[in-house]
């Protein structure tokens, strides 16, 4: 990070000035911009390539208190190898899951390329001591997670407590050691572009690997423009000297439709750069089905029933 | 493949059944025109002929006012609101139902994308006639006293950047006040209007109500001068609105004139600046920059212009510029080999005036009429291309340091059709406003049109305004 980005976080005062001193978000103009970018209009050759890399890019997910053992290695299976049918479909970026989870995920995926992404720090309220969020990390963590979803404290942020939003995510990277952090800004409790620029900027500052929407624990989860806004924070980001963070829209994404719009979102606003699973990922569950029978209908020119797609 | 390339998404012209030639639409029935003249209508984008239209000679226009005049008298004139209403209200939907194949069609005759002229062009059309349907029966409360008269024949001439829009802009106001018309389209762009025609004879609209002539100027003049006509309606370009001005003067005829615009897009420090930068890119190469409310000129407060022009190259960039019919174009070919040598022209004295000209790399089709996105920085008010209206996919970029700067520079022309103001602060939008003079303020936004909202200009913009409530006014005897 550059010294200009580092000397924002010396004080709640200079982190205040910076974060308010952003430009604006005009909410009629972004949900414009990412309108019209949904009307691209994506076939054939370019839609097999925007399928295969969507697939590369799912963070296949489960995160349910009833979710159990077996239900987690089905779903490791599943991401290892989506399409059973078929050797040449790739494997997921990640499984998704509870710490309590993650040794079973650990053994399932061992040697397989497959991440294991733990959810972490309390989720989805984030309210719990500091002490307790930190032991959840080190634990999943120790445990074989390489990647971590962290919640960021909403509270604190929506009352202005910049620093103590700030301060926490330093803790939990710090937690984190060699695993990658994913912070969760639940933009859905945000409620605002402006606010959503602003905690993008936040997580960055300190040092999150990823930004990454939504819990998919509240009512409103990821959106395009949402997305999008965190992508031109991810770019300015960059071109102002700081390292480059990937970005994932988590929740509510189901279908390959869907999921092409987003990369079409990603491509025109950020560009290559973050055409890839180490910079742009979906959280999602049932989006992996569509994107499968989409491809094979692709391949074969007809739909096979939901019926020959694994429900795990 | 190596990124993200969007393969070739062709919208189908199968849809649209174009016939090899179209003769004149009067008195509700296609005929051939007395004269015999005739012209052909080109798809820019390949230079391909797509029919051959009729040129309507005098005698024509007069067959054309006097078929107008019969169905104002017998029909139109002594019709209720409410059975108007109904015909318009016919009218819109069959355009909705029709959409696509005018969309299309509008693309190929104009150059236009289809993403534009299907979500944009086509929709407001089917707008502009729900909207004034809805007045027809409502005259009394439109302001203009308790029962407003119509004015009788309208002799309406349109331009060729939103062909069907502006058909609309036209009669679907003087229809609801009921007056009858004559419309005549731009010579390079006459097939919507008489695919409209076609939707007129399918609505069952009584003969002669709408009658469409096509030609050239000489065509245009016959109608502006014809003895016959009580209103006339032109949108075009500043130089012909001045000669119409001149030929109707000392008579009965009504007039409103829309012409030409320079209009400055003002983007102050604390805007919001990715939409600010989209609004720029949507405010001069929206429709190939061929839009008379353009944002032509660029006025950047001196603070930000750095980033400001870095996030406009960079999107700009990101255009993609070809195929009118392809889904994913964002722009298409420029209208005629005619509009394309004035782009040219202007923009080759923009350099030699010591403008810095940049356009961001862009392969352009070997055939058919294009010009690649092109911006102009180090400009100053003393150019010709920030003050002559360049009607292309060309923005002159200019700064200034205070809001009273904004104001005189954005102010400095002859035109005031529209602006446009960017900025967080709402105190200054509406400080900004009052002292624009243009017809149409956009706030944090550009180019952004709905039928209930009047549109029109000031000083060498013209006069009367279309849209709204206010559009009935160019249309009744008030």
């Amino acid at each position: 990070m550059g010294n200009d980005l580092a000397a924002v976080t010396r004080s709640d005062a200079a982190l205040r000035a910076f974060l308010h001193g952003l430009p604006g978000v005009d909410q009629v103009g972004a949900e414009q911009r990412a309108a019209m970018l949904g009307t691209r209009s994506i076939k054939t050759t370019a839609k097999a390539w925007a399928i295969d890399l969507a697939i590369r890019m799912v963070d296949l997910t489960t995160l349910e208190g009833s979710d159990t053992p077996g239900k987690v290695r089905a779903l490791c299976a599943k991401g290892m190898r989506p399409d059973p049918a078929d050797p040449s479909c790739p494997s997921v970026a990640a499984i998704c899951i509870y710490p309590s989870m993650v040794p079973v995920a650990a053994e399932a995926l061992a040697g397989s390329g497959v991440h294991i992404a733990s959810v972490a720090t309390a989720f989805p309220s984030g309210q719990a001591p500091l002490d307790v969020k930190l032991a959840d990390t080190k634990a999943a963590v120790a445990a074989g997670a390489d990647e971590i979803d962290m919640v960021i404290n909403r509270g604190a942020f929506l009352a202005g407590r910049y620093l103590e939003v700030f301060e926490e995510i330093v803790a939990v990277k710090q937690a984190c050691g060699a695993a990658h952090l994913k912070v969760i800004l639940e933009t859905g409790e945000l409620a605002t572009y402006d606010n959503v620029r602003r905690a993008s900027w936040l997580a960055m500052l300190a040092d999150s690997d990823f930004i990454k929407t939504s819990t998919g624990k509240v009512g409103v989860a990821a959106t395009l423009p949402v997305t999008l806004v965190m992508l031109e924070a991810v770019r300015d980001f960059r071109a102002l000297g700081g390292r480059q963070v990937g970005v994932k829209p988590a929740g509510g994404i189901r279908t390959s439709k869907d999921a092409i719009k987003y990369l079409v979102v990603v491509n025109e606003t950020v560009g290559e750069d973050w055409l890839d699973p180490d910079w742009f990922r979906f959280g999602a569950s049932t989006l992996l089905n569509d994107l499968l029978m989409q491809r094979t209908k692709l391949k074969t020119g007809v739909y096979s029933g939901p019926d020959y797609f694994t429900l795990d | 493949m190596t990124g993200f390339e969007y393969a070739p998404a062709p919208e189908s012209r199968a849809i649209v059944d174009l016939q090899p030639s179209y003769g004149l639409f009067i008195g509700g029935t296609f005929v051939e025109p007395i004269d015999g003249g005739s012209f052909k209508s080109i798809n820019p984008a390949s230079e391909e002929v797509l029919a051959e239209v009729a040129e309507a000679g005098p005698a024509d226009v007069d067959r054309a006012v006097a078929a107008a005049r019969t169905a104002y008298d017998e029909v139109w004139g002594p019709m209720s609101g409410r059975d108007r209403a109904k015909y318009l209200y016919r009218l819109a939907r069959i355009i909705q139902e029709r959409a696509r194949e005018l969309a299309v069609l509008e693309s190929l005759d104009n150059g236009k994308p289809i993403r534009e002229s299907r979500d944009v062009d086509i929709p407001l059309v089917a707008a502009h006639f729900f909207y004034y349907a809805g007045w027809a029966d409502k005259l009394p409360h439109a302001g203009f006293g308790p029962s407003p008269r119509p004015l009788g024949v309208a002799g309406q001439i349109i331009p060729w950047n939103f062909p069907l829009l502006m058909l609309a802009w036209k009669i679907a106001p003087a229809l609801a006040a009921g007056n009858t018309v004559v419309l005549k389209p731009a010579e390079t762009t006459p097939l919507t209007a008489l695919l409209f025609a076609e939707i007129c004879q399918q609505a069952d609209l009584p003969p002669g109500v709408v009658n469409i002539i096509t030609g050239a100027g000489a065509t245009g003049q016959a109608l502006v001068t014809h003895a016959g006509v009580d209103k006339v309606a032109f949108t075009g370009s500043t130089e012909v609105g001045r000669e119409i001005a001149r030929a109707v003067a000392g008579t009965r005829k009504k007039v409103t004139l829309e012409l030409g615009g320079k209009a400055a897009n003002v983007i102050f420090d604390d805007a919001p600046i990715d939409q600010a930068v989209e609004g720029i890119v949507n405010g001069i190469f929206f429709n190939q920059g061929h839009v008379c409310c353009a944002g032509s000129r660029l006025l950047v407060q001196e603070s930000v212009y750095d980033d400001v022009l870095s996030f406009l190259k960079r999107r700009m960039a990101r255009l993609r510029v070809g195929d009118p019919l392809d889904k994913n174009t964002d722009i298409g070919a420029i209208n005629s080999s005619a509009q394309l040598d004035r782009i040219r022209t202007l923009s080759d004295i923009g350099s030699s005036e010591g403008a810095e000209r940049w356009s961001p790399p862009c392969e352009l089709p070997d055939r058919g009429f294009w010009f690649a996105p092109t911006i102009f920085t180090g400009v100053t008010q003393a150019h010709r291309i920030a003050r002559e209206e360049i009607f292309g996919p060309v923005l002159s970029v200019l700064t200034f340091r205070t809001p009273a700067e904004a104001v005189e520079k954005a102010n400095n022309t002859p035109y005031g059709l529209s602006a446009g103001v960017w900025t967080e602060k709402g105190s200054r939008i509406l400080w900004m406003a009052d002292r624009l003079r243009a017809g149409v303020v956009w706030a944090n936004t550009f180019n952004k049109f709905d039928p209930t909202s009047p549109f029109g200009g000031y000083k060498e913009s013209g006069y009367g305004r279309e849209g709204g409530r206010q559009g009935l006014e160019g249309y009744l005897d008030v």
